[in-house]
């Protein structure tokens, strides 16, 4: 009961069927690792509100978000949940500020522990403020992507393989960054990914994930070695 | 004999009523029209095919009968003119205000066309990023899904008002063609084509109507071109 996050879903996709069981204790990151379609994805859509399971229970920090049993299905709204997309998703009509800002604004999510310049500040973002994000190149959306959701005071910040469509040169510009973020702002990452290179960086621990199933929770080190026997690590290539 | 430009009290009546009419149906109907197009275009519900049938109605149906079926529905004597004249105190049969409900129903098809595309065309991964972000659905409508949309609705209304502008056969059918009430640009066109000796001046408001149409379509062809050049930042 005294896990940070307990995650008990079904969900039947097609013909595939997701079973998602983890239980958390607090960490700065968590990863989720796994080959393409393990399911890594649907779990933070499922923690973010974004997919609905057919059935289960989804519990963080004690705050019930999903309960199939009891009704219960807070809307992404309602969740208090951060989520750094792939593709960035930035608001194209706004300036990077006007992004930045848009939780505060028109989310109404009070003031977290950071205020808008130190976000700017800790991400670099000050000569790109007044920019829109056609004008940005991949990492910097991905940074102003990142500032947006931790400006919403998020109990919980989701990142779905936030570097994946970034130059090697971006992601090396990205990393330290994110890094810094699980140090500074105390927020808990998930941070999905299929490069086992960022994870070793930036995760304490490890949710291995296939075929719709958790195969297994550990430390990074530990993961290190049970994913070196599977013969995954060439994933971590890409 | 007065400058040829200069525009005679007859054209500047019909001018000036053109404009008022035009300005309330599009004005009025945008509304209506942007939350019909949402339903159409995001929303499942039994009678969608029925719902997407009448709103088209308008666009073929003669105009005639578009302009006696509201003349029966909202003339004085009807079931929808006798209530809002005795509710709202609105009457709309044979006066301007009903000329702008003809013109209104007339462009509708055109409107919710326009803004349905647009709508269709958001991207909704954005969408889903807003709620993330704390946005409750209303929220993200007016905030995401009605700026993106912006386009797209400002050239359903450009096109809907030059409609407007044109319409003739559901007006005079609904609301006659009563001077300084309901006699619009086409339909003082009209007149003066009726009239012995109205060639010149017949001439000069098909002149007028050329130039309005035209300077509609170069403005609305201008705005989708600034907005696109905003979009991008």
């Amino acid at each position: 009961m005294s896990a940070w996050l307990e995650m008990e879903v079904r969900k039947r996709l097609g013909s595939f069927e997701l079973e998602l069981n983890l239980e958390l204790p607090r960490v700065n990151v968590v990863a989720l690792f796994g080959p393409s379609g393990a399911g890594k994805s649907s779990l933070i859509n499922f923690l973010a509100g974004l997919l609905r399971p057919d059935r289960g229970r989804i519990v963080v920090q004690g705050r019930v978000l999903f309960d199939s049993r009891e009704g219960i299905d807070l809307p992404p709204h309602r969740r208090r949940v951060g989520y750094v997309f792939q593709d960035a998703r930035l608001l194209p009509h706004l300036t990077v500020v006007g992004n930045l800002n848009y939780g505060r604004r028109w989310g109404g999510s009070g003031r977290g522990a950071l205020d808008l310049d130190e976000v700017v500040e800790l991400l670099d973002l000050g000569h790109l403020r007044k920019r829109y994000p056609a004008n940005l190149s991949g990492g910097e959306k991905q940074r102003v992507a990142i500032g947006r959701a931790l400006l919403c005071d998020p109990q919980l910040l989701l990142m779905d393989e936030p570097l994946a469509s970034l130059d090697r040169a971006r992601k090396e510009e990205l990393l330290p960054f994110i890094a810094r973020l699980s140090r500074v702002c105390s927020i808990p990452i998930v941070y999905v990914s299929h490069s086992w290179e960022e994870i070793a960086r930036l995760a304490d621990t490890v949710v291995v994930m296939e075929e719709g199933r958790v195969v297994a929770v550990e430390e990074t080190d530990k993961a290190a070695a049970l994913v070196a026997g599977v013969g995954w690590s060439s994933l971590g290539q890409g | 004999m007065s400058c040829w430009f200069a525009l005679s009290p007859l054209e500047r009546e019909a001018l000036e009523l053109s404009f008022r009419v035009s300005a309330w149906a599009v004005l009025g109907s945008l509304p209506v029209g942007v939350a019909t197009a949402w339903l159409l275009s995001r929303v499942r519900f039994p009678g969608k095919t029925l719902l997407d049938g009448v709103v088209h109605l308008p666009l073929v149906l003669p105009p005639v009968v578009t302009g006696y079926l509201l003349l029966l529905l909202l003339g004085s004597r009807g079931p929808l003119g006798a209530w809002l004249q005795r509710v709202l105190g609105i009457e709309l049969a044979f006066n301007w205000k009903g000329a702008a409900v003809a013109a209104g129903v007339m462009s509708f098809p055109l409107l919710v066309r326009s803004v349905r595309l647009s709508l269709e065309e958001v991207d909704r991964r954005l969408e889903e990023a807003a709620s993330t972000l704390g946005a409750s659905p209303v929220v993200v409508f007016f905030t995401v899904t009605l700026p993106l949309c912006l386009p797209g609705i400002l050239a359903g209304m450009v096109l809907a008002f030059a409609r407007c502008l044109g319409e003739f056969g559901a007006t005079i059918t609904f609301v006659s063609n009563i001077p300084g009430q309901t006699r619009t640009l086409p339909l003082a066109l009209y007149s003066l084509v009726q009239t012995p000796g109205g060639e010149e001046r017949a001439w000069r408001l098909c002149l007028i109507a050329v130039v309005l149409s035209l300077a509609a379509l170069m403005l609305s062809g201008l705005l989708s071109r600034l907005l696109a050049r905003w979009m991008r930042g």
